[in-house]
């Protein structure tokens, strides 16, 4: 029961300055935003404002001196490379990720299959290709496309098949482009769907197997329908990435020959710096916002949607 | 078990599947795995053992075009070229600092970032960490002119020379580096319990307490995970390289290789394999022996979400 | 002198009020424990007193302080969680003076209080191990150690036995009674069961919704409940509550609660409950364990009567007999040998001594 008697309540003297819980609430708002002020700066300085910076940079001319307005741009689209550019950076990253995610999902099977204690040594030989820095890789393959001395040429050699240009002619030029991108890239689709796949439920698969499934449906019913925000997520990912790739296409071919295999990043940077005409090139590299944004639209939806359902 | 004599599997659809059958489909399964990783690891491998056969090579011999896929006469001669040449060593000494360097920026950016962001709830952090995701989605190939255009003016100002100076890229390979971690390190401090911070600030820790002497420690391998990806995006670099520095003794390894070993029209490949090989070291060698932090960071996106 | 008042404590969350304005004293020593259903603010008030969450209104007082702005750390409580919150990466011994080596105590003074700890406890072979190589119990133990060593005014304890399993409760039970036994520190403890209530307590406050619904010692809840949430609530299997008419009977009253059967009021009541006579929300409350077989010899309060039961569920100490009354399922407490059967007729006695009557309208007992 409650006690009659109240003695008089004093304020504590608390140590230090007074530091209420309302204070200390206070301190912690402060206190966390000085922890991602260098977080927010950065990404402002470095980040935005240089991407707000090329809109401005894109209408200007060349020695930057004028406004001229959309005349880039104009300028861009009656010239033939851009829309040749345009084309080959989409169907670099379609092809390529279409392909990455393929390889990447049969692989992940295949390592799923095998016994737990292999798969270490199996995940860890895949995973190279992602390892090594890309330019260095390229390196390796521009050596294997060497016109004088591939050794795939050699290959071919032995079994009496002429040498491949790969990197002389146009279509074998973007063939060994996307090559070398899927090559890079699948090991990472690779270890996501793995770890996508460990986390359906044995269960799931043993209940389908009662059911009376074969392997097909069981994929098809159970396997794909639970990786599905995986698979989109990784692949969308990928998809923008690729599409602003630069060392493979600069290192390999530099965009030749005769300009058939530009991608925006590698254009932008003959124009742009090679060429002198940053404007010029920011207006190239402007190009890839629409499609990128597009492209953020899709996974920003995909991750709430996918936040909500668990 | 199965007994080693497999005949085919009967796959009809809609038949009942006995338990005998289901270890012999097992054992197939198995069997055609080993095949096709096998061969998958040997598409995925082909380029460093062949950068590695190369590299053994003497100039003569690659151009004598005998058989690519073998050394014949086995030579060090290229590593002990590229070891002393002092251009080399200087792209690497670059390489390293930098690369050291920009992963000590970057966790200090990061981790105190994410631990605000996960764990303190203060106003629009929520948005603060989508728009973090969301700048990684804003490629450097576009971001790379308007930053020249902006460090010249800098420049201008302030008379601070950052093109063409090796510590500009301290400034630029952070933009790349710091979104992901904190993005790593925002999953991994969300999966703490909340009692953890309760019982800390009521055993008296202050918010820097608590982050230093627990969150830390028990988020010990999301932080290796995101040192080695800061590490390998560093090094691995070559447009923002490319597009700033310029000079020989500035640059850094990858493009260092492809600029001043491709000497004209004379390519030293042998040298030039070696060169990209030992570049790819450093990436090889962390990975190696950190493999699972490495893959355990990759895919903390994939399931903690 | 440690003792915690809490005057008029309100927690509002946006529009929704988690705690309507309590009031409670708890007395130095004493062992007072928060009980009630899931969501009637006993944890919040818990929390409030620790720190973790702000007040809205009303004040907190430790050891006669006022306490609503001063941080966890100097308001010299310590607390035990649900899920132990241990720090993984620290050993236990590391785990139990994290507080006092932020805290910047001499080593010495460290190595006693964490060796103390654990004697009264019993974890000394643990010290050196990692939570993760513990049990349930022992990291219970631990974070009770944890406490202990910080020898502060409260202990606060947020339902700490419900991630055990059931005999792991029952011992754990025992254990936290006899450290409170050595250790004498207030004591504010929070559970949903009130089996832990009963048998730990020195008081019990019983919320429900936000409200104090009452304050009494286990044996004053037990028998003297006020309202019916606390008669319901208190003791298992639950009291029965049974619809009934009051009427005249002769110089007394009686409970009519069916067609046929009346249980005449002790007359040490007649009195206190003749005013409700007219009343027509009056509901019979009686416990499992005074509905018990008719015996061969009545005492005096007994009223025999013949049920048929529905169900029996024999419990090997005893036997649970369920059956319809006016038109709810009452429960009653039989000896496993007095031949219930279901659906069979069974002869019972009610013992009107120790019954309740509640006004359904008002949800108190008169």
């Amino acid at each position: 029961m409650v006690d009659a008697t109240l003695s008089a309540p004093r304020e504590v003297a608390a140590t230090g300055s007074r530091s209420g819980l309302r204070r200390a609430m206070q301190r912690k708002s402060t206190v966390a935003f000085f922890m991602a002020l260098p977080l927010i700066l950065l990404i402002v300085l470095l980040v935005i404002y240089p991407a707000f910076y090329s809109l401005h940079l894109a209408t200007l001319n060349k020695s930057m001196e004028r406004f001229v307005g959309l005349s880039n741009f104009t300028f861009l689209f009656n010239r033939q490379t851009f829309w040749l550019v345009v084309k080959q950076s989409c169907i670099f990253a379609i092809t390529a990720v279409v392909f990455k995610a393929l390889i990447g999902f049969i692989v992940a099977h295949f390592v799923h299959n095998i016994p737990a204690k292999g798969q270490r040594k199996w995940r860890g030989m895949l995973l190279v290709p992602w390892v090594i820095p890309p330019a260095m890789s390229t390196l390796a393959w521009l050596w294997l496309f060497d016109p004088s001395y591939s050794a795939f040429n050699w290959v071919l050699a032995v079994f009496g098949i002429n040498p491949v240009p790969w990197t002389g002619d146009a279509y074998w030029a973007r063939f060994s482009v996307i090559l070398v991108n899927i090559w890079i890239g699948a090991p990472f689709f690779m270890i996501m769907y793995l770890a996508a796949l460990k986390s359906v439920p044995e269960q799931l698969y043993e209940a389908a197997e009662i059911d009376g499934a074969n392997w097909w449906q069981r994929m098809w019913y159970v396997t794909l329908p639970m990786m599905r925000n995986i698979i989109a997520i990784t692949a969308l990912f990928s998809l923008i990435v690729t599409f602003a790739n630069f060392d493979i296409v600069r290192i390999l071919t530099a965009g030749g020959p005769i300009d058939m295999t530009h991608v925006f990043a590698t254009w932008s940077f003959r124009v742009g710096i090679e060429g002198g005409d940053i404007p010029l090139g920011a207006s190239v590299s402007l190009f890839m916002v629409p499609i990128l944004a597009i492209a953020a639209i899709f996974i920003l939806r995909d991750i709430t949607r996918r936040g909500s359902e668990v | 078990m199965a007994n080693v004599a497999i005949s085919a599997p009967s796959a009809r659809a809609g038949t009942k599947p006995r338990y005998g059958s289901m270890s012999r489909d097992r054992l197939w399964a198995l069997r055609w795995s080993y095949v096709f990783l096998v061969l998958f690891a040997f598409f995925f491998l082909l380029p460093p053992i062949y950068m590695l056969i190369t590299s053994l090579k003497t100039s003569a011999e690659i151009s004598a075009a005998t058989n690519p896929w073998w050394v014949f006469h086995p030579t060090l001669e290229n590593y002990r070229e590229l070891l002393t040449s002092n251009q080399y060593l200087t792209f690497f000494r670059n390489s390293a600092i930098v690369s050291v360097i920009v992963v000590t920026i970057t966790m200090m950016i990061s981790v105190p970032a994410a631990f605000a962001l996960s764990r303190m709830r203060f106003w629009g952090s929520a948005t603060l960490a989508t728009g973090v995701f969301l700048t990684y989605l804003i490629p450097e190939t576009l971001l790379f002119l308007p930053l020249f255009k902006m460090f010249a003016v800098f420049n201008e100002w302030t008379g601070i020379q950052l093109i063409n100076r090796w510590w500009v890229l301290l400034v630029l390979y952070p933009t790349l580096t710091v979104p992901f971690c904190t993005w790593i390190m925002i999953g991994y401090f969300a999966s703490i319990p909340k009692e953890l911070d309760e019982a800390a600030l009521i055993d008296g820790a202050t918010w820097m307490q608590t982050l230093t002497k627990i969150f830390i420690p028990v988020a010990l391998p999301g932080l290796i995970a995101a040192t080695i990806f800061a590490f390998t995006v560093s090094w691995a670099q070559f447009l923002y390289p490319l597009a700033f520095t310029t000079s020989a003794d500035q640059l850094v390894l990858p493009v260092g290789i492809i600029t001043t070993l491709i000497k004209g029209d004379v390519f030293n490949w042998g040298q030039i394999m070696t060169g990209a090989l030992l570049g790819a070291a450093p990436p090889l060698i962390i990975y190696a022996f950190l493999m699972d932090y490495y893959i355990a960071g990759l895919t903390a996106g994939a399931t903690k979400g | 002198m440690a003792e915690v008042r809490l005057r008029k404590i309100v927690k509002r969350y946006d529009e929704v009020e988690a705690v309507r304005g309590i009031d409670l004293d708890i007395a130095d020593h004493e062992f007072v424990v928060l009980v009630g259903p899931s969501g009637c603010g006993k944890s919040t008030t818990l929390r409030m007193i620790a720190g973790l969450e702000d007040i809205t209104d009303g004040d907190i007082m430790i050891a006669g302080d006022v306490v609503n702005d001063v941080p966890p750390k100097d308001r010299d409580i310590a607390m035990v969680f649900q899920n132990y919150a241990l720090y993984p990466h620290m050993t236990v011994e590391q785990n139990m003076s994290f507080g006092l080596r932020l805290k910047r105590y001499p080593k010495t003074e460290i190595r006693k209080r964490v060796d103390e700890a654990a004697r009264i406890l019993d974890i000394k072979d643990l010290l050196n191990r990692k939570p993760k190589q513990l049990s349930g119990g022992q990291r219970q133990r631990v974070a009770m150690g944890r406490a202990i060593v910080r020898n502060p005014k409260v202990f606060l304890f947020d339902e700490p036995l419900s991630n055990l399993d059931a005999k792991l409760r029952v011992q754990m039970r025992t254990e936290i009674k006899k450290v409170h036994q050595q250790v004498r520190t207030t004591t504010i403890y929070v559970t949903h069961d009130q089996v832990e209530a009963m048998t730990l307590a020195d008081r019990v406050v019983v919320m429900n919704n936000g409200n104090i619904e009452q304050v009494g010692t286990p044996h004053q809840l037990y028998h003297s409940p006020q309202t019916r949430f606390v008669a319901g609530f208190i003791g298992s299997p639950a009291m029965n509550f049974i619809p009934c008419q009051m009427e005249e009977a002769g110089a007394g009253l009686s409970v009519r609660v069916a067609e046929g059967l009346s249980f005449p009021v002790p007359a040490a009541r007649t009195d206190r409950y003749r005013r409700h006579a007219r009343n027509g929300n009056l509901l019979l409350g009686l416990r499992p364990e005074h509905i018990t077989e008719a015996g061969q010899h009545i005492q005096p309060g007994e009223i025999p009567f013949e049920a048929r039961l529905e169900v029996t569920e024999p419990m090997g100490m005893e036997t649970l007999v369920y059956f319809p009354l006016n038109g709810t399922q009452v429960c009653g407490r039989v000896n496993p040998n007095a031949g219930a059967k279901d659906g069979a007729p069974l002869r019972l006695a009610a013992d009107l001594n120790n019954m309740h009557l509640i006004d359904e309208a008002t949800g108190r007992v008169i």
